[in-house]
C-alpha cells in the first residue's frame, strides 16, 4: 500500500525528521523539568516510608506525655530506659520464643527438604513423579483452607501451646517451595561426581551429605533466609496455637504488649523497634543473598 | 536390592508423612467439614448437605467480604504490579541511577517488618485525636478530611488496604528492579536511536520484557489479597460492624469466636476455590507462554 514519495512529501518527512532533531535538541531543559517532578514522587515516596519508621525510632525515647503534646517533635529527654522496660516487661521472652521457633523451622524445613530432594532425584525411587506432584502441589494450598481441622489436630496430637505446634506447621507449608529449589539445585550437579563416591564404597546417605550438602550451600542459604522471612513475621498460625504467654512469639506477643501497655507508648515503640530489627539487620548485611532468595522463590511459588 | 526399594522412601518419608498430616488432611478434612453442623463443645455432629453455602451466599456479610477482597485486589494491581514497575523503571533510568540504590532499599524495609508491628505503628498514625495523619491534614489546612480512619465504616477498609500497599509496594519495586536490569541495554539504544521517547520506550521495551515477572507478581499480589489475614486482623478485626471484614477474617470470627465451625469450615472452602481457580490460571498461561 505504501505510495511512492512525491518529493513534496518526502521534503516535508525530512522536515519532520529535522523537527524531530531539533524537538530533542531543545527538549533538554524540559526533560530536566520532568525529571526534577519525577525525582520530587520519588522523594515523597521516600518520606511517605520513611517518615513512619522514623517517627516510630524517635518516639520510642519518649514519655507518654511526650507523645501526645508534641508526637512531631524530637524528645528533649532521650529515655534509652524505655528499651530495657520494653525488654524486661516481656519482648525478651517473644524475642527468645521467636528465636527457637525460627530456628527450629529452618533447621527442619532445609533438612527435610533436602533429604526429600535427594530421594526425588538421585535415587531411582520408584513414582517419583507423583511424588513431585504431591510435595509441589502444596503451593496451591493455603493455611486457611484447612485451618480449624489443623486447629483440631494440633490439639490432638497434644503440641498446642508449644514450639512444636508453629514448628512443624510452618515446616510444612515451607516444605513445597524449598523442596522444588533444592531440588533443580540437585539436577544440575553433575553425577559423575557421586558415582566416583559410589566407587569408592560410599553409601547414598554419605554422597547426601558428602557430596550434595557441601555442594549446594548457596541454595540451602536462600532455603534458610526465605523460611527465615516467613517464620519471623508469621501471624494466622501464631496466634491460634499458642495461647500461653511464655510460649508466644513475638507476632502474637506484641498484641498483648500493646494491650498490657495500654498507657505507656514510648515503651510499646521501644517494642515494636527491637522487634523490626532482627529481619532488617539481616537484610542490610546481606542484601543480595535476600533479594536473590526472595526473586528464585517469588518465581517458583 | 532390596536396599534401593526402601532406602528412597526413608529419604522423602519426613516430608510426604508432615505434608500429609498438616496440609492435605486438614485440607480434606475441611472439605467434608462443610456439609456438617457441629458444636466445638458438645461434639455432636449432624449431615445438613449444603445447608452452610446457601446460609453464605444469602448472608450480606459474605458480599462485604467479597467486595472488600476485590477492592484489595483491584487496589494491589494498580498500585503494586502497576506503580511498582514504573517506579522500577525510573530508579534503572541513567538519570537516577545515583540515588536509586537508597530509594530501593527504603522502599523495602516495610517488607521485612511484621504486619503486627506496621499494625501497631498505623494504628498510632490513624488515631484520631493524636495521630499523625489528622495532625497532618490540620497542618495543610485540610482540617473537614480528618475523621477516625479505622473507626469509621466508608473509610476502614480503605485506610487497611493503604497499610498493605505501604507495605508491598517496595516488594514488587525490588523484583522488577532485578527483572529490568536483566533487559539488554542495546534495546534501548536501538529505541533512542529510532527516535523513541522515554514513555514510548517503557510501553514497547520495559512492559514486554518484564511480562513474566508481571505474571508472577499478578498471581501473588492477586492470591495474596484474597488470603489477607494479618493487617485486618491488628487493624480493624473486620470492624466497624463488618465493614472492613475480608475472607480470612470472617472465617476466623465465625470459627473462632462465634464457634459456628461449620459455617466457618464452608467459608475456608469457598477460599479454597478461589485459590485454585487462580492457580489453574496461572497454570494455563504459563504454559502458553512457554509455547
Amino acid at each position: 500500500m505504501k505510495l511512492i514519495e512525491s518529493p513534496e512529501a518526502s521534503e516535508a518527512k525530512s522536515a519532520a525528521v529535522s523537527k524531530v532533531r531539533y524537538h530533542t535538541v531543545k527538549r533538554k531543559p524540559g526533560l530536566s523539568l520532568t525529571a526534577g517532578i519525577i525525582f520530587i514522587f520519588l522523594l515523597l515516596y521516600f518520606v511517605a516510608i520513611a517518615y513512619p519508621l522514623f517517627w516510630m525510632i524517635v518516639n520510642s525515647f519518649k514519655e507518654t506525655q511526650a507523645i501526645f503534646n508534641d508526637s512531631w517533635g524530637l524528645p528533649k529527654e532521650w529515655l534509652f530506659s524505655n528499651y530495657a522496660t520494653a525488654w524486661e516487661q516481656g519482648v525478651s521472652d517473644y524475642f527468645l520464643n521467636s528465636l527457637i521457633i525460627t530456628a527450629g523451622t529452618c533447621i527442619l524445613t532445609v533438612l527435610v527438604s533436602a533429604l526429600c530432594a535427594y530421594g526425588l532425584t538421585r535415587t531411582g525411587l520408584k513414582g517419583g513423579k507423583w511424588l513431585l506432584l504431591f510435595v509441589s502441589a502444596g503451593l496451591m494450598f493455603s493455611p486457611q483452607s484447612g485451618l480449624i481441622p489443623l486447629y483440631e489436630l494440633i490439639q490432638k496430637m497434644g503440641i498446642f501451646d508449644t514450639y512444636w505446634a508453629l514448628i512443624l506447621t510452618f515446616t510444612a507449608y515451607r516444605l513445597p517451595l524449598t523442596v522444588l529449589l533444592i531440588r533443580s539445585f540437585f539436577l544440575s550437579i553433575p553425577r559423575e561426581l557421586e558415582e566416583s563416591a559410589y566407587l569408592d564404597g560410599a553409601s547414598s546417605l554419605q554422597v547426601f551429605s558428602r557430596v550434595y550438602l557441601p555442594m549446594s550451600k548457596p541454595i540451602l542459604f536462600t532455603g534458610v533466609i526465605l523460611t527465615a522471612y516467613y517464620s519471623w513475621n508469621e501471624f494466622l498460625f501464631s496466634i491460634l496455637f499458642i495461647q500461653t504467654e511464655d510460649v508466644k512469639p513475638i507476632t502474637s506477643g506484641l498484641l498483648v504488649f500493646k494491650d498490657a501497655l495500654n498507657t505507656n507508648w514510648g515503651v510499646l515503640m521501644a517494642g515494636l523497634v527491637i522487634s523490626a530489627l532482627p529481619l532488617i539487620v539481616v537484610f542490610l548485611l546481606m542484601q543480595k543473598h535476600f533479594i536473590r532468595g526472595l526473586a528464585e522463590g517469588s518465581v517458583k511459588g | 536390592m532390596q536396599r534401593t526399594r526402601i532406602v528412597p522412601i526413608l529419604y522423602i518419608a519426613p516430608a510426604i508423612i508432615l505434608m500429609a498430616l498438616f496440609v492435605y488432611y486438614p485440607l480434606v478434612r475441611n472439605i467434608v467439614n462443610g456439609f456438617y453442623e457441629w458444636n466445638p463443645f458438645t461434639l455432636d455432629r449432624s449431615f445438613v448437605s449444603v445447608d452452610h453455602y446457601v446460609r453464605l451466599f444469602k448472608d450480606p456479610v459474605f458480599y462485604t467480604v467479597l467486595k472488600n477482597n476485590l477492592l484489595y485486589a483491584i487496589i494491589s494491581v494498580i498500585l503494586q504490579v502497576g506503580l511498582g514497575l514504573v517506579i522500577a523503571a525510573i530508579l534503572e533510568d541513567k538519570i537516577f541511577r545515583k540515588f536509586s540504590t537508597a530509594f530501593r532499599t527504603t522502599y523495602f524495609l516495610p517488607v521485612l517488618i511484621s504486619m503486627t508491628v506496621i499494625g501497631i505503628l498505623f494504628s498510632f498514625i490513624y488515631n484520631p485525636e493524636v495521630g499523625l495523619l489528622n495532625s497532618f491534614l490540620k497542618t495543610i489546612g485540610l482540617e473537614e478530611w480528618t475523621r477516625g480512619w479505622l473507626g469509621d465504616p466508608n473509610t476502614s477498609i480503605y485506610s487497611v488496604i493503604a497499610v498493605s500497599q505501604w507495605q508491598s509496594i517496595g516488594y514488587c519495586v525490588m523484583l522488577y528492579v532485578l527483572a529490568v536490569q536483566k533487559i539488554p541495554s542495546d534495546l534501548y539504544e536501538a529505541a533512542t536511536i529510532d527516535g523513541a521517547g522515554k514513555i514510548r520506550a517503557f510501553f514497547s521495551i520495559t512492559v514486554p520484557q518484564v511480562k513474566e515477572m508481571t505474571f508472577v507478581l499478578l498471581i501473588y499480589t492477586v492470591t495474596g489479597s484474597f488470603l489477607v489475614f494479618s493487617e485486618v486482623y491488628v487493624l480493624t478485626q473486620g470492624g466497624p460492624s463488618n465493614s472492613s471484614q475480608v475472607f480470612s477474617t470472617y472465617l476466623y470470627q465465625k470459627a473462632f469466636i462465634d464457634n459456628e465451625p461449620g459455617y466457618a469450615s464452608s467459608i475456608a472452602n469457598v477460599i479454597l476455590g478461589i485459590t485454585l481457580i487462580f492457580y489453574f490460571v496461572q497454570n494455563k498461561f504459563l504454559k502458553t507462554g512457554e509455547e
